[in-house]
């Protein structure tokens, strides 16, 4: 299993690599001079100089990007040219409501989706399998912003149960707890809605297998041939489409998080975006990258744990 | 056989039949979503200070906003550029991202390799994050939108045209092509593609739904087509503000999206049932 996850680890490596270098030159190919954007077209032409220096804009473009490269692998990510504080600092801070955010978006699409997507394959065109192949269609159809005012609208101000605002500094667990339910529950009925249907599609082809037969001739109970033989064979696609998912789900999180001004990661790319503030964009994207390629490691290694046939390809 | 003819059978291959009907089902809806802007009553730009934040009435059906424009009439035009991006962006991702997977499918080694290596780090920037990333660097535009959703949609269609090529590439009539002469392109073309072509239109049509959803994503965050052009999106941002005074100036355009995105979801997936029989439903 160590060399296995080595394995995955070693492939993952050079794609974050070219991530990098792409980050990198991305920047170097944005408009303008970087001085000129942080000091303000009122700076003199000394302090210009002086910070061009600091930055080292006047090395060579190999030298810059080594410098980068250690710059990243510190976690060292520049200072914002709007705040003044480190981006690395303030990526810190909004991380966790991000995390949190898509955490239990992925939580709930699965407690929720797996069950669905069973129940539908299982009543193949039955009244379960309509229903929820409807409400699966009616989740992936929904604009993530439009689904969250929604909520909102309803569960905010309409029957007052959840804050509008869901901005929670250090308040109690209860508190933070509220404030996440909304934007959560947004993210994940869309989320929902892709599971159940990838679920759908796997169960439907492990039905028809012969092990199935052969588990029931056996005499098992249905759960066990169920859970163990059927879902254990459908893990492997749902994990995948789980995996595939990931990138939309962090996207949607951008404007989930602006309907609900959640002081997350995509509150702060789209504040870096209206100022411009290309150092932290530049850090944020490295950011976004490491975490989608992170959890792409993780579907691999998961993809092992569930079918050992992986593992020896 | 006449020209017209030939192009079109090179350019549409012989595809099964309810592929086709689902292909037409889908073009009727884009037509009509073109055609709509003839059916608005007002001109979207026309302000009428004096009638602001009407609420829904016989007269404006969705209301008016800020401005007293009437939000049907900019629900109409809106919905046509949204679907003007949609279709132009997955007609880019499908044109580039299809050429780029079969040819890595079919040539195999470095070219497979190299090919791959873009799709992973394509895939490893979150496509949403990518076009926020393009549209910040180059500025907003219907062209630059298409391209940056586009370009998105590469990696998605790649993976699936190599994987079908891949399996092509092995087959005996490929080598009896090969022994008569074929050059590669010949053979990626004619042989090749068509085998492909079926999987990469029901993917388009999925795939339209989403750069839709892209796009309105895109103009709410206010990094779309710039105001005052009427995008779906756009108007959901400016009636955010006045969620509670007027919460229909969010609410209509937020339903267009989803309506006209359900249509094309559901379009899809029927010829997906096509092109996969074991999902099919009977």
């Amino acid at each position: 299993m160590l060399a296995f996850i080595a394995r995955r680890l070693a492939s993952a490596l050079p794609t974050a690599f070219i991530a990098l270098v792409l980050v990198f030159f991305i920047a170097r190919i944005l408009p303008g001079d970087p001085a000129l954007a942080i000091l303000g077209d009122s700076a003199s032409e000394a302090a210009l100089v002086a910070l061009r220096e600091k930055l080292g804009l006047g090395r060579p473009v190999w030298e810059q990007f080594i410098a980068y490269m250690g710059d990243v692998l510190r976690f060292d990510l520049g200072v914002s040219m709007v705040s003044g504080r480190p981006v690395s600092e303030d990526i810190l801070h909004a991380l966790p409501y991000t995390l949190e955010l898509t955490a239990s978006a992925i939580l709930f699409g699965i407690v929720a989706g797996v069950p669905i997507g069973i129940a539908s394959a299982l009543q193949r065109n039955g009244p379960a399998d309509y229903v929820s192949r409807a409400v699966s269609l009616v989740g992936l159809s929904f604009p993530p912003f439009f689904l969250g005012i929604c909520l909102l609208l309803l569960f905010a101000i309409v029957i007052p149960v959840f804050p509008v605002i869901s901005v929670h500094e250090g308040g109690s667990l209860r508190g933070r707890l509220m404030a996440l339910a909304l934007p959560a529950l947004t993210l994940g009925i869309i989320f929902m809605a892709f599971v159940a249907r990838s679920t759908r599609a796997a169960m439907l082809e492990v039905i028809p297998e012969i092990f199935v037969r052969t588990a029931r001739a056996k005499g098992i109970s249905e759960w066990r041939v169920l859970l163990r033989h059927m879902l254990r064979n459908a893990l492997l696609p749902i994990i995948t489409v789980v995996g595939l998912y990931f990138g939309i789900l962090m996207g949607n999180s951008v404007v989930t998080e602006i309907v609900f001004t959640r002081p997350g990661l995509g509150k702060m790319i789209v504040a870096a975006l209206n100022s411009r503030d290309y150092v932290t964009l530049q850090g944020l994207t490295v950011v976004y990258c490491l975490i989608v390629i992170g959890v792409n490691l993780v579907t691999d290694i998961l993809y092992g744990l569930a079918d050992p046939r992986v593992k020896l390809a | 056989m006449s020209v017209a003819q030939r192009l079109r059978l090179r350019v549409f291959p012989r595809l099964p039949k309810a592929l086709l009907l689902g292909g037409l089902t889908f073009l009727l809806v884009c037509a009509l979503a073109a055609a709509l802007p003839a059916f608005s009553p007002f001109d979207p730009a026309e302000q009428d200070l004096m009638q602001r934040l009407e609420p829904p009435s016989a007269g404006h059906w969705f209301g008016t906003d800020n401005f007293g424009r009437d939000v049907f009439s900019r629900v109409l035009w809106g919905t046509r550029l949204s679907l003007l991006i949609g279709l132009g962006a997955t007609l880019a991702g499908l044109v580039a991202g299809g050429a780029l997977g079969i040819w890595a499918g079919f040539k195999g080694g470095w070219a497979d390799a190299a090919v791959m290596r873009l799709i992973d780090v394509l895939l490893s920037f979150p496509s949403f994050i990518l076009c926020l990333l393009i549209v910040a660097v180059v500025g907003p535009g219907v062209p630059i939108l298409i391209f940056a959703i586009g370009v998105s949609l590469v990696p998605k269609f790649a993976r699936v045209a190599r994987s079908s090529a891949m399996a092509i590439g092995g087959r005996e009539y490929i080598d009896a092509c090969r022994t008569m002469g074929a050059s590669d392109l010949r053979i990626m073309v004619r042989h090749v593609y068509p085998n492909v072509a079926g999987e990469l239109l029901v993917l388009a049509s999925l795939w339209t739904a989403n750069a839709i959803l892209i796009e309105a994503s895109l103009s709410f965050l206010g990094l779309g087509i710039r105001p005052p052009a009427p995008t779906l999106g756009g108007m959901m941002l400016e009636g955010l503000n006045v969620l509670h005074e007027a919460p229909w100036l969010t609410l209509m355009p937020g339903a267009a999206i989803f309506v006209f995105v359900l249509m094309l979801n559901v379009i899809g997936d029927r010829m997906r049932d096509a092109v996969d029989p074991r999902l099919r439903d009977v």
